[in-house]
C-alpha cells in the first residue's frame, strides 16, 4: 500500500495521473506536462513534495556534528535564517543524499532530505550522530509546498498573516523565515523565483485551496523533472549516488575544503581523488536535430566508430526540453571531451553539442544558438 | 475514460484504422495511446510510396516520458502523411481521432480489414490495461 500526502484527495479532485513515487502515490501529471512545465517558466505553479522528508536537528553541539557531517560547512549560514545545499557523503566520498539545510533559529537547523533516501539518510545521520549532544526529529506532521515561478513569492506570502508575510517578501534566495512550525525558504528545484512552504500537515490543504482559489496551477512530478533538468540540477539516483563523489557529478562548487582544520565524512577520499585526477565530469548536451536523449542512453566522442555497448560516455539525466524545443541531457563523460559526442537514440547515433549548464534559467534560454 | 469510437477499426497496438470500403484507410493513434504517453514532442512517419507488411513499424511517436513504435495495421502502401504533425505534433494529443491521424494508406487485400478488432473488443484491451 503506498503512502499517501497530505494533499492526495486534493490531486485526485483536479484529476491527477498517479504513480508510484519511492512508495508514495504521487501525480506524474494534471492532463499536460508541457503546460506545466510552462506555467512554472511564465507564471506560477505549486508542487507537493511532502514526501520529501523533513527533520529537525538540535542540540548543544549542533554545529559541530553539520560540520562533521555534511560536505559543505555550516559554518557559512551560521547567522540563522540561512540556507545551504550540500551532499552528504559516506567515507569514501560517495553521495548518500544531496540536501538543503536551513538554519532556523540558534541550536536548531532542518533538513529536507528526498523521498527515496530517507529511511538510509536518518539511520546513517543517526549513526554518525552519537558522539553529539544532539536531537533528531524527523517531522512527519510537516508537509511541503513548493510554489515556484516569477510570480510564486507575492501569491504565496499572501498566505500568511502580515508579519510572517513581509518577512517572507524581504527574504533573499537561499534565506528562511520562520513561524511555530512554518517555515519559509526561498529555494526551490526549478531554476525560477518561488518559495518552499514547510506547514503543518493540517494546515496544507487549506494552503493548497487557497492558492489554486488564487489561480496557481498544480504542476506534477513529470513537469518537475524537465524544470530542474533544464535549471541544470542533478537529480539524485540518476546524476549522482553512492558510487560517485561530488566532484565527478559537477559539484565540487558545494564540497568546502576551506578551512583546512575542518574534517567531514569523506574528506579524505576527495583529497586522495583531487590529487589523483578526476577521470570524468558531468557535462550538459544539446541535441542536434530531432529524438529524444533519455537516462542511460550511450555517449561515444564525435567521429569514432565505438560501438553501443563500448561507448565510454552515459546520460544520466536526458528528455526533451519544452523551453528550447529540443532534447537536453546531462551525462557522463571521460574530462577531456569538448565540443561534440554523438549519442546512440533507437539505435542510431547522433550529434550532440556538449554545452555549459543551466541550459535555462529565470525563463531564458542560456544555450547560444 | 478513453474516447473509441464506435464506426472504427482498431488493433491492439493501439493505432485506429478509418476504412473507407473503396480500397484506402486513414491511421491514427487512439485516444488511451495519447493518454498514456503524454504530450507527444516528434512524430516520424514513412515517405508516401513506401510499401508495408501489416505489424511492421513504420512510425515513431516520442512524448516527453518514451518512444513508441506504430505499426501498420494492413498490408499496402503507405499513400499520404499528415505533414502538420512535423510543426504540431500536439494535434495528436488534442484531437486523436480527428487532425492528429498519422497516415493513410492503401490496402491490398480488403478483406484483412474484417480481421481488425472493432469497438468493443479493443474496448475490453483497454479496460484490462487500465486495471
Amino acid at each position: 500500500m503506498a503512502k499517501q500526502t497530505p494533499l492526495y484527495e486534493a490531486h485526485v479532485a483536479d484529476g491527477a495521473k498517479l504513480v508510484d513515487f519511492a512508495g508514495w502515490d504521487m501525480p506524474i501529471d494534471y492532463g499536460s506536462q508541457i503546460s506545466e512545465h510552462n506555467a512554472v517558466r511564465e507564471s506560477v505553479g505549486m508542487f507537493d513534495v511532502s514526501h520529501m522528508a523533513v527533520a529537525d536537528i538540535s542540540g548543544g553541539e549542533v554545529r559541530e556534528f553539520l560540520r562533521w557531517l555534511l560536505a559543505n560547512d555550516v559554518a557559512k549560514i551560521d547567522e540563522a535564517g540561512r540556507a545551504l545545499y550540500t551532499c552528504m557523503l559516506n567515507t569514501r566520498g560517495g553521495v548518500i543524499d544531496d540536501l538543503i539545510v536551513y538554519h532556523l533559529s540558534g541550536n536548531l537547523y532542518r533538513i529536507v532530505v528526498n523521498a527515496a533516501t530517507t529511511e538510509k539518510d536518518l539511520a546513517w545521520i543517526d549513526s554518525q550522530s552519537r558522539d553529539y549532544d544532539v536531537a533528531i526529529n524527523h517531522r512527519q506532521d510537516l508537509a511541503i509546498i513548493a510554489v515556484q515561478g516569477p510570480r510564486g513569492r507575492d501569491i504565496a506570502a499572501e498566505l500568511f498573516d502580515d508579519e510572517f508575510k513581509q518577512a517572507a517578501l524581504k527574504l533573499k534566495p537561499f534565506r528562511v523565515a520562520v513561524q511555530d512550525d512554518r517555515s519559509i525558504g526561498r529555494t526551490g528545484y526549478t531554476g525560477e523565483d518561488g518559495f518552499e512552504l514547510v506547514l503543518p500537515a493540517d494546515e496544507a490543504v487549506s494552503a493548497w485551496k487557497t492558492l489554486r482559489d488564487k489561480g496557481v496551477a498544480p504542476i506534477g512530478l513529470g513537469a518537475r523533472d524537465t524544470l530542474r533538468l533544464e535549471a541544470g540540477l542533478n537529480l539524485y539516483g540518476q546524476d549522482m549516488d553512492e558510487d560517485r563523489t561530488p566532484l565527478e557529478s559537477g559539484l565540487a562548487w558545494t564540497v568546502a575544503f576551506e578551512p583546512e582544520e575542518r574534517d567531514f565524512v569523506g574528506r579524505s577520499a576527495l583529497e586522495h581523488m583531487r590529487a589523483e585526477g578526476v577521470a570524468e565530469k558531468l557535462v550538459g548536451l544539446v541535441l542536434e536535430g530531432r529524438g529524444v536523449m533519455r537516462s542511460e542512453t550511450a555517449v561515444r566522442a564525435a567521429d569514432s566508430d565505438v560501438e553501443e555497448k563500448e561507448a565510454e560516455g552515459e546520460i544520466t539525466s536526458g528528455s526533451y526540453s519544452p523551453t528550447l524545443s529540443c532534447s537536453i541531457a546531462l551525462a557522463r563523460v571521460p574530462v577531456d571531451w569538448e565540443e561534440s559526442v554523438e549519442v546512440c537514440l533507437r539505435g542510431k547515433w547522433q550529434r550532440a553539442r556538449i554545452v555549459r549548464y543551466p541550459f535555462v534559467r529565470h525563463g531564458k534560454s542560456r544555450i547560444d544558438d | 475514460m478513453s474516447e473509441v469510437p464506435k464506426d472504427l477499426s482498431y488493433t491492439k497496438t493501439h493505432e485506429w484504422i478509418d476504412y473507407d470500403g473503396d480500397g484506402t484507410c486513414t491511421v491514427g493513434i487512439t485516444d488511451y495511446a495519447q493518454s498514456s504517453l503524454g504530450d507527444l514532442v516528434f512524430v516520424e512517419l514513412p515517405e508516401a510510396g513506401t510499401k508495408v507488411g501489416a505489424g511492421d513499424a513504420v512510425a515513431v511517436v516520442e512524448s516527453v516520458k518514451a518512444a513508441s513504435d506504430i505499426y501498420a495495421p494492413l498490408d499496402g502502401e503507405i499513400a499520404e502523411i499528415n505533414e502538420q504533425l512535423e510543426d504540431s505534433p500536439e494535434l495528436v494529443n488534442e484531437d486523436p481521432f480527428g487532425e492528429g491521424w498519422l497516415f493513410k494508406m492503401t490496402v491490398s487485400d480488403p478483406e484483412q480489414v474484417d480481421k481488425l478488432l472493432d469497438a468493443d473488443a479493443y474496448e475490453g484491451i483497454v479496460d484490462e490495461e487500465e486495471d
